[in-house]
């Protein structure tokens, strides 16, 4: 009874879609894109240039959000259904898909020497050499400091190598001194609060690799953020918002309520456009704990798909975009920090104002005190559940609805049940 | 005829041929199953059949997303679910935001439903009253429900937010200001309230509807007896008006242990899991979470299909009876 | 006015209840009706100006002016000090101090503290919001996918459903009663726990990234049936009885008669049909993930990135969303809202 009628419409909807269905021409990338700033409109742009000198290929540019493509793409994926290259920031759950694109370069050599560090965050493991992808850029995270607030208040910002006691007091001095409502902000981010745990001395792995999250370190920069939230130091309103996921602190730094900011190098080009000169701001230097200085590395990626059809254009595309003055050329337009080893060497000339190009030469500068765990810490595959379960849970001690402890437990369960999953 | 209503009336023309052919091959009321053929047929490939690979995920672990890829579990996920060592507290839970999403599901339906028909009803009412203007403030009730839930959402967000309207007003007139999103209790008030005012129009309308289908000699009889107005609300309007209500119940109840969209967009689930809901927890663990777990979010699907069944027959039940 | 009115309504004289009832339908509409209103008005400020706190009601700019060999400065006002009082256009700020100009006397540079000069706004309605957002995306694209998938949806779901409303209230074949409650049930499942497995089945039948794989899981409606059933159910049987022994067929007995009978009850549904796809978010981000297959409401989403929300193009996207059906609410709304009730109550 039931069978025909369903059969009967299976073959309907299939012959009235086999039209729909839109097959992948010869020569043809798809890009899934997405813009922090500028970062797809300037690709666009290069990507013509490309076209011109190859009319055999077709670069088509997707723009989307960031959610759409963290959430549909592992299920695209999965049904065979996903785009040629994608940006994204989240390398590991799509790793399984992922195109080698060694065999098809011509110079892997130069990769290896240009982006040696960062190709590493798309692989799977230390046995795995594969180049899978192009960094659209390197971002650093460093505290940016509203100076005007600093100056009003009569406090020097803290230098290079004062601890994140000494920033915190200074912070609180501004808050007290010019009345505004917090002392600093942190984007609502795992990476975020990775790194002042890296430089509190948190492991994060145990020797052989396994995650072990909450350790000394990890309690102390924990603890401490608790009592900053209490006594207002902190603006807890940012993190305690969401039940999860990502939340900006630039409105509050840019609108003049909290004296430092914690996030970092892509916000470059919007302090520049949109801060104007409502109030001088500078980059501070990573504050410091008993593990070091250190901020954390990110960024976003080009990454190739391995259901490519056309898995030698997607080289050919990608490795043009890697070539030196195109990237140069590239970083310039999206005012980004260059994911190539070489090109962090030299001065590009961006076009920024001289507080921006000010900015720019700190948050190079911060690069240099990164810490390996934290190259290491963002490129493991189960960095992400890790951050995930940080934000959540230390922002649920910090609305009340559960202790510390109870947040450490979580952490450690959050994490193990993580591990587990992607066991099976 | 026009051109446009020509081609139409030929279009539909077609399948007289066939469907006369299988007339005279179908007896009886047989030829039923082929009018209700594709709409079953549709709702078999996107309804049934996805709830049974439900089945399989709820079966299975692991992260992968081809069922052939998934390692069978037997019932270990419903019972990593409903692991709590005391059911009241959520904290006590292995999943406990399974268990948040549940407590808050129920504190939700209570209010918005309740409010809402409390709402709705005085609405009705009022617009059943002599109103200079009726269809114009019918409609302006009516207006937020063509809305999409993500518009709904980022309007009120753009309201309640800290820099918002209502914080400048309560800064005027020297109050102190709220962070309407970020405490507890008032999200969750606020949760309710903009779905309330998402979808209170249509339940006032066919509330509305209801009254005016009340025959007007009844309150003409009333009015002669000179009943109060309260009495006569009580004893002779909702006695005949509870059909309508009996609809808002059912469907209110339906759309509201249901919700997802709005809320999801204006809190995110915030703060903590204060207005997280059972549906943002299927959703979360098996789309937007790092680690997928289908397996997880197929039992949660699961136990909330079973509960909305179990709550539909129930009412249905009581229908019956009213 | 008051009593104009009232007389010549005829509703005699008001008592304390109407002046209550009237009131509370006034603040009733600022209510339903203010937050969009609001939206509207925001979606017309540019991007510094949706930041500033208090927000204003109307749309400001800061002001500039263009001083011979010095360019085009920053209008402030002075608030204190000697200049009190003077409108001038600011060089460049220095830490704490700001140095400004005389637009008359250019030559000498006037040095302030922050807080002696404050901007001087403008009335000005940031169009470029709209206008950008038309020159930066395929717009119409998106425009055109919005209406394809809508009509179509809606044409469709008025078909399948109306069939199937028609065999459920005209016909008697056994199992009908279950098929009939196998439907229902299926209006108690939240489409968020399909997603996964539907978006498998999509892909396997090489619906997604088309507009067919919208509209073919959403044309069959446990809703559309019930309301069709229950209207149908009230056409009366001697109808259909006259045709067949005119020797109708049953598919003309379905097209010629009852459809054109139920015409108030396809209203609705297609009233209903049109607000459930223009609105519809969830399914189409996961089916539709190419950009040339957007529909608006993913074009709305795809303007919150991972690290910025560029709130005035949302706010002005979200009000050319919400523009074409609120259109067709105003044109229709008498229609839209007595077929919603008299369906309601069947």
């Amino acid at each position: 009874m039931f069978r025909a009628p369903a059969l009967a419409a299976v073959l309907l909807a299939a012959g009235l879609t086999a039209a729909g269905i839109s097959q992948a021409r010869a020569g043809e990338i798809r890009i899934a894109c997405y813009s922090d700033g500028n970062e797809c409109e300037s690709t666009a742009i290069l990507a013509t240039r490309f076209m011109k000198d190859n009319p055999d290929i077709k670069v088509t540019m997707n723009q989307m959000s960031f959610k759409a493509i963290q959430e549909s793409l592992p299920v695209q994926l999965a049904a065979g259904q996903g785009p040629d290259i994608v940006r994204t920031t989240d390398f590991g759950p799509i790793a399984r898909y992922m195109l080698d694109l060694t065999p098809y370069l011509k110079d892997a050599p130069y990769w290896e020497s240009s982006y040696g560090p960062v190709l590493d965050w798309m692989r799977t493991g230390p046995t795995d050499h594969g180049i899978y992808g192009l960094m659209t850029q390197l971002t650093i995270s460093a505290p940016i400091v509203n100076k005007t607030l600093f100056d009003q208040a009569g406090v020097a910002i803290p230098k290079a190598g004062a601890t994140w006691d000494d920033w915190a007091a200074a912070v609180k001095k501004v808050q007290v001194a010019t009345k505004i409502p917090f002392g600093m902000v942190w984007d609502r981010s795992g990476a975020r609060f990775a790194g002042p745990a890296l430089s509190m001395g948190a492991k994060f792995f145990t020797p052989d690799g396994t995650p072990a999250v909450v350790d000394d370190g990890f309690k102390a920069i924990a603890s401490r953020l608790m009592t900053w939230s209490k006594d207002g130091t902190f603006d807890r309103d940012l993190w305690v918002a969401a039940g999860g996921g990502y939340r900006d602190g630039f409105p509050d730094f840019q609108n003049g309520r909290a004296a430092m900011y914690l996030s970092g190098s892509w916000q470059l080009a919007r302090l520049d456009k949109q801060i104007g000169d409502a109030f001088d701001w500078v980059i501070g230097s990573a504050p410091c704990g008993p593990g070091g200085c250190t901020g954390m590395p990110g960024g976003a990626g080009f990454v190739a798909l391995k259901d490519s059809k056309n898995p030698a254009d997607v080289a050919k595309f990608l490795d043009f975009l890697a070539q030196k003055p195109v990237y140069a050329e590239w970083m310039v337009m999206t005012s980004n920090v260059p994911a190539n080893v070489q090109l962090q060497k030299e001065s590009l000339p961006f076009k920024l104002s001289p507080a921006g190009t000010a900015a720019m030469k700190a948050f190079v500068a911060n690069a240099a005190l990164l810490s390996p765990l934290s190259y290491r810490l963002q490129g493991a595959p189960i960095s992400r559940p890790i951050f995930g379960a940080m934000t959540d849970r230390v922002s649920q001690a910090m609305s009340g609805q559960m202790s510390l402890d109870d947040a450490y437990a979580r952490i450690t369960s959050d994490v193990a049940d993580a591990v587990a999953a992607f066991k099976k | 005829m026009n051109p446009l209503a020509a081609f139409f009336a030929a279009l539909m023309d077609l399948p007289e041929r066939p469907m006369r052919w299988a007339q005279q091959r179908l007896s009886g009321g047989r030829l039923g199953w082929v009018f209700v053929g594709p709409n079953l047929a549709i709702f078999a490939i996107f309804t049934f059949l996805p709830i049974a690979i439900d089945f399989h995920y709820a079966l299975t672990g692991g992260t992968q997303l081809l069922p052939a890829d998934r390692p069978f579990v037997g019932t270990g996920n419903f019972s990593s679910l409903l692991a709590c060592t005391d059911y009241l507290d959520a904290n006590s839970c292995t999943r406990d935001l399974f268990w948040h999403g549940i407590w808050n599901t129920l504190r939700f339906v209570l209010f918005q439903v309740g409010l809402m028909l409390v709402f709705s009803l005085l609405t009705a009412v009022v617009l059943n009253g002599k109103i200079i203007g009726r269809g114009f403030f019918r409609a302006v009730f009516f207006y937020p429900v063509l809305l999409s839930p993500v518009v709904v959402a980022l309007i009120w967000k753009w309201i309640l937010q800290r820099e918002g309207i209502l914080n400048a007003w309560l800064t005027a007139a020297g109050q102190p200001t709220t962070n309407w999103l970020l405490d507890g209790s008032w999200a969750f008030f606020w949760s309710v309230f903009v779905s309330i005012w998402a979808h209170m129009g249509f339940y006032t309308l066919i509330l509305l509807a209801g009254l005016q289908a009340i025959p007007a000699e009844i309150n003409e009889a009333s009015a002669m007896d000179a009943t109060p107005p309260w009495r006569h609300f009580r004893r002779i309007t909702l006695p005949l008006l509870m059909p309508s209500v009996l609809v808002v119940l059912v469907l209110g109840l339906i759309r509201a242990v249901q919700m997802f969209d709005e809320v999801y967009v204006l809190t995110g689930g915030g703060p903590g899991t204060a207005t997280t809901f059972i549906v943002q927890y299927i959703y979360k663990t098996g789309f937007a979470d790092q680690v997928r777990q289908y397996g997880l979010a197929a039992a949660a699907s699961l136990l909330l299909a079973g509960v909305l069944l179990v709550l539909t027959l129930v009412q249905l039940k009581g229908m019956k009876r009213g | 006015m008051g009593r104009f009115l009232t007389a010549t309504r005829g509703l005699g004289r008001w008592d304390w209840t109407d002046w209550a009832a009237h009131l509370y339908l006034i603040l009733g509409m600022l209510v339903m009706f203010g937050p969009v209103a609001w939206l509207g008005l925001s979606s017309l400020k540019s991007e510094s100006g949706l930041q500033a706190f208090p927000p204003t009601l109307l749309p400001y700019e800061q002001s500039s002016v263009v001083v011979p060999g010095r360019g085009t400065l920053k209008l402030f006002r002075v608030v204190s000090g000697e200049h009190a009082g003077q409108e001038l256009g600011e060089l460049r700020r220095m830490g704490l101090q700001s140095q400004l100009v005389d637009p008359k006397a250019p030559d000498t540079i006037i040095r302030l503290k922050l807080e002696e000069r404050e901007p001087v706004t403008r009335l000005r309605a940031a169009w470029e919001n709209y206008s950008e957002l038309f020159g930066k995306f395929n717009f119409f694209g998106y425009f055109w996918n919005s209406v394809f998938i809508t009509a179509v949806a809606t044409i469709l779901t008025l078909l399948v459903n109306s069939m199937s409303a028609f065999a459920l209230s005209k016909y008697r074949f056994s199992g009908r009663d279950a098929v009939f409650l196998l439907m229902l049930a299926t209006l108690m499942i939240p489409p968020t726990i399909v997603l996964v497995p539907n978006y498998l089945i999509a892909a396997t039948l090489g619906l997604t990234n088309s507009p067919w794989g919208v509209i073919w899981p959403a044309v069959a409606t446990p809703t559309g049936v019930f309301l069709l059933r229950q209207y149908m159910l009230t056409l009366p049987d001697e109808l259909i009885e006259a045709a067949r022994m005119d020797n109708a067929s049953e598919w003309r007995i379905y097209w010629r008669i009852i459809l054109p009978l139920s015409a108030p009850a396809l209203a609705v549904l297609a009233i209903f049909s049109v607000m459930w796809r223009w609105n519809e978010f969830l399914w189409p981000m996961v089916v539709l993930s190419r950009s040339e297959s957007f529909t608006l409401p993913l074009a709305l989403n795809a303007f919150q990135g991972e690290l910025a929300t560029q709130w005035n193009f949302l706010l002005a996207m979200t009000v050319v969303t919400l523009v074409p059906i609120t259109l067709i609410f105003a044109v229709l709304q008498k229609h839209i809202t007595q077929g919603i009730a008299s369906a309601g109550v069947k």
